[in-house]
């Protein structure tokens, strides 16, 4: 039971990395590929936030008459990550309108049937 | 003990919002429900004390991520079209057998990390207490987490907004400039570099 309750928090976030995994391997749509990747991408946000949780503890801002604090660490690595994530999303979304453009479809099967690559 | 019931409770809307994600095959539906994970999961930020983290996430996920997704399906579909997917040809269960085998590995992985929570974790033992200690009579601002990032950092923050940079230069040399070869879209969409 103490088992669980140590690893709950690292077990669902976890299932929810899978589940962005499995959109991205297993849909043929583009626009919902990166959805997945994103998905993904904020479970990993969670896992590190959990790595810098302390039990008890207050969100780190300096207070007299506070003396347990979380971790500040990952909160910083997270914050730049958010945002190199999102400029990756764009950078992601731009190619999918360009994929469109050359190609006239954002499916992975139609696209492959075009080239022949399958 | 209050914190762990809203943190089951949020985690569990996330993964429900994430299998009606992969579920669902209406794109309009799957943007939308992207925009609520991203807000739960600021929640769920809040509840383990990164409030920082939590309204960039909620700022910066939520709301640019949503809106950059939006302009793309405006972009790639037409007005009055159906915007849904195709079921995949080769959707067999070679993906899941990967997925399950991964997931598996890394639940086996967990039963070493350290308990959640734990105070006397290596993670929360070395660097993370000095800056706890210092920031404050070395920076003067109380918020450890913006000291951190402006000050003992700032190399770091420079460094990615040079990579914002460059994807935005990268987002505008792709499809900054319209070409003429196909008039249906042939609107402007250069709105899509502003992250």
């Amino acid at each position: 039971m103490q088992f669980i309750i140590d690893h709950y928090n690292y077990w669902l976030v976890i299932i929810l990395m899978m589940a962005g995994f499995y959109t991205v391997i297993s849909r043929s749509n583009l626009i919902k590929k990166i959805a997945g990747l994103s998905i993904f991408q904020v479970s990993v946000f969670m896992l590190y936030i959990s790595i810098g949780h302390v039990k008890d503890g207050a969100a780190p801002i300096i207070e007299s008459d506070v003396t347990v604090y979380s971790n500040p660490l990952p909160h910083v690595l997270i914050l730049t990550a958010i945002v190199v994530g999102v400029a990756t999303t764009a950078l992601g979304l731009a190619l999918v309108v360009r994929i469109k453009e050359a190609y006239g479809t954002i499916e992975e099967d139609d696209i492959h049937k075009q080239d022949q690559s399958l | 003990m209050i914190d762990s019931i809203i943190d089951i409770t949020l985690m569990t809307f996330l993964v429900i919002t994430a299998l009606a994600i992969i579920r669902l095959h209406s794109l309009l539906a799957v943007v939308m429900l992207f925009g609520i994970f991203s807000l739960l999961s600021a929640g769920v930020f809040v509840v383990l004390d990164a409030v920082d983290v939590a309204f960039t996430e909620a700022a910066v996920g939520a709301g640019i991520s949503t809106v950059l997704m939006l302009t793309t399906l405006a972009l790639t579909y037409k007005h009055k079209e159906e915007k849904t997917e195709k079921t995949p040809i080769h959707a067999g269960l070679l993906p899941l057998i990967v997925v399950l085998i991964t997931g598996s590995l890394l639940i086996y992985g967990t039963s070493d990390i350290p308990a959640f929570g734990d105070p006397k974790a290596p993670s929360q033992t070395h660097v993370g207490p000095y800056y706890l200690e210092k920031s404050m009579p070395e920076t003067g601002v109380p918020n450890v987490v913006t000291a951190v990032l402006a000050s003992y950092r700032g190399f770091d923050t420079l460094g990615e907004v040079t990579v914002i940079f460059t994807a935005g230069v990268a987002v505008m040399l792709l499809i900054g400039r319209r070409r003429k070869t196909k008039p249906e879209n042939s609107e402007s969409g250069d709105d899509n570099h502003d992250a």
